[in-house]
């Protein structure tokens, strides 16, 4: 009886050591990554603790502010912007989501068939409809 | 049942007016954008508006005839399962589909009379009535959830349409903020619900919520139910989830007003009454008394808010969160009798509603669009015929025998009455005195105070002959109730016998 038991305990002992040295390789896997991390960290802080120690400080506004490529870093979030950016933008995000279902589709097409096939092209050809409609009135000159 | 091959998904014979419209709808996207000059002006859009308009109502009427002809014998389910239909779909989807058409042909002449007749409002009609069939016949709660976005998109730009006016587009921003919100609060329920049973398949969920056996479900699936019905309610516009009805209504153009207050909500309410007595049948005990709750609420309001308004179209928009209210009474008596007064209620509500539209379509001053309630004074000596529909119209939203109105309140308050549900049948009875008061009021302006300014005589030929059917139906309905009264029962039958 007890006997038994303690095999069971063993055999536990042994299946956590294995969940465990199973989760070491898995982790192993990542070593590389956390090398690099360790170089990059190493790299900019050196970058960024040399520029302190060896370069001349000549400190400016310009220089000093936070850098937004081209915009006024604060103003008012509500500002007047051109119609036809947005409409732009909302015909790119249709085709944009086209190609995020063409991708998965491409993928498992061996597996979905003829199906899935002819599923896409039902989909591909309505939005054939709306496409031709967009260029016929004119959303896509921008003049 | 779980597994569905290519096969089953491909039995596309109940689907056919879905596919049939959705593929019209495209068509006449092509035929409006390839008849009109891309640089035409307002009268070349107003001429490839009108042709669209026409093929659009046609399409509409074939779909009609084969929502009749594909109507089965027996409940069919297809597409894996998402798609059901039975006879309650089908009575349901006539009733949407006349609505449609009904709403379309009267605006035409509204949109040219503001400038805004473009041949993408009979588009979007089609488009959104597509959506509103599938909405009917979802089996799913993701086919649910697509029809009722499909829709919704449609019905946010309709309300924009009048894009000059500021009101229009301010309406259509209502309308999408609160309803995306809506729609966030049903996809919260639905996936708490998936969490707890681990299916959104209705036919499944009926028998996991049976399986309860009356208990009371986990929390989690209590609060699913919660958040499902309260994103369905703002559809229906049902209180507490009706703030944006009146702005929405005001706002849009009024043929747009005139198709949401039938179309959409006529599907949403099939679509709310499947969903609670298809899957959440077993949770009968949980539901009802909220049902009871917002029933009552949405009378109280749609009688009380109703009594202070000057714009006719915001008055329309509490009476329709009213009549909200009593058909809810319907589905909170949970029973047969019930579900049929509730589609008897929405047909004759159909036909009252878009007759009163037509009517308020037919108001005008020198041809500008006028919606003052005041404006109809002494309407019966400058336009006998108009002021006799008008007259009508309110007699039966108000419920006064012997016209039809009177017949819908009848059914909704037996039920009530049968399922024991007496206060809220006594709070029926009195919010529809109440709202009598401000539609016979209007009555009252129209017969008995003087005219200051006289509207323009000239109704249109659409819009004369929608007054005219939907008058006739209403004013007559008594002489011959048996046809809707039997469709209606073997629908309710079709529902509940699954």
């Amino acid at each position: 009886m007890g006997g038994v038991r303690a095999a069971g305990l063993a055999s536990h002992r042994d299946n956590t050591m294995g969940a465990l040295l199973a989760e070491y390789q898995l982790l192993a896997e990542y070593l590389p990554i956390l090398i690099f991390l360790g170089i990059a960290i190493v790299v900019a802080g050196a970058a960024v603790a040399m520029s302190y120690v060896v370069a001349q400080q000549r400190p400016d506004v310009a220089k000093e502010s936070p850098y937004e490529c081209g915009f006024e870093p604060f103003e008012d979030s509500r500002s007047k912007f051109d119609v036809r950016f947005y409409l732009v933008a909302i015909l790119f995000i249709i085709f944009d989501l086209e190609v995020a279902f063409l991708f998965p589709w491409a993928v498992a097409l061996t597996d979905i068939g003829a199906f899935g096939f002819w599923s896409m092209m039902v989909f591909l050809a309505v939005l054939t409809v709306g496409f031709i409609y967009e260029w016929r009135k004119g959303a896509l000159e921008w003049e | 049942m779980e597994t569905t091959s290519a096969g089953d998904i491909l039995i596309l014979g109940p689907v056919l007016p879905e596919i049939f419209l959705a593929l019209t709808g495209m068509a006449l996207l092509m035929v409006g954008v390839f008849t009109r000059d891309p640089e035409g002006d307002v009268a070349d859009q107003a001429m490839a508006a009108r042709l669209v308009n026409r093929l659009a109502v046609g399409a509409l009427l074939v779909a009609l005839v084969l929502v009749v002809a594909v109507s089965p014998e027996a409940r069919v389910t297809t597409l894996g399962d998402m798609f059901v239909l039975d006879g309650y779909a089908v009575f349901f989807k006539v009733l949407v589909l006349l609505a449609s058409m009904l709403s379309l042909l009267m605006s035409s002449q509204y949109l040219e009379l503001v400038r805004s007749a473009r041949f993408e409002y009979p588009t979007l009609v089609v488009f959104a009535t597509v959506g509103m069939l599938m909405m009917i016949s979802a089996n799913d709660f993701l086919a649910l959830y697509i029809g009722l976005e499909l829709q919704s998109l449609c019905l946010y730009v309709l309300a924009t349409f009048q894009r000059e006016d500021v009101r229009s587009s301010e309406a259509g921003l209502k309308y999408f903020i609160l309803s995306s919100l809506a729609s966030g609060i049903l996809l919260y329920g639905i996936s708490l619900i998936y969490g707890f049973t681990g299916t959104i398949n209705f036919d499944l969920l009926g028998q996991v919520f049976v399986g309860y056996g009356g208990e009371v479900p986990p929390l989690g699936v209590l609060t699913g139910l919660m958040f499902v019905l309260a994103g369905l309610a703002f559809k229906i516009s049902a209180v507490p989830f009706h703030m944006w009805t009146p702005d929405v209504y005001d706002g849009a153009p009024t043929p747009a007003t005139a198709f949401f207050s039938v179309g959409p909500k006529i599907a949403a309410v099939a679509l709310l009454m499947r969903v609670m007595m298809e899957p959440f049948v077993g949770l009968v005990d949980q539901w009802q008394q909220v049902i009871v709750l917002i029933s009552i609420a949405s009378m109280l309001v749609g009688a009380f808010a109703a009594i202070v308004q000057t714009n006719i179209k915001r008055l329309m928009a509490y009476s329709s969160i009213g009549h909200v209210g009593y058909a809810l009474m319907g589905l909170a008596a949970g029973s047969e009798a019930g579900v049929r007064g509730v589609m008897v209620y929405m047909a004759i509500y159909l036909f009252m509603n878009l007759g009163a539209f037509a009517c308020i379509l037919s108001m005008r001053r020198r041809d500008t669009m006028v919606v003052g309630i005041g404006d109809l004074a002494g309407l019966s000596k400058t336009q006998p015929a108009l002021a006799a529909a008008l007259a009508i119209f309110m007699f039966s939203l108000a419920g006064v025998p012997p016209v039809a109105g009177f017949f819908a309140k009848l059914y909704i308050f037996v039920a009530a009455v049968d399922a024991g549900l007496f206060v809220l049948a006594v709070i029926g009875v009195l919010s529809s005195v109440v709202a009598a008061y401000y539609y016979l009021r209007i009555v009252k302006i129209m017969y008995f105070d003087e005219a200051t300014q006289p509207l323009d005589r000239a109704v249109g030929r659409e819009v004369g002959w929608v007054m005219l059917g939907t008058g006739v139906l209403v004013l007559l309905f008594f002489l011959y109730p048996e046809p809707l009264l039997a469709n209606a029962a073997s629908a309710a039958t079709a529902l509940l016998g699954s």
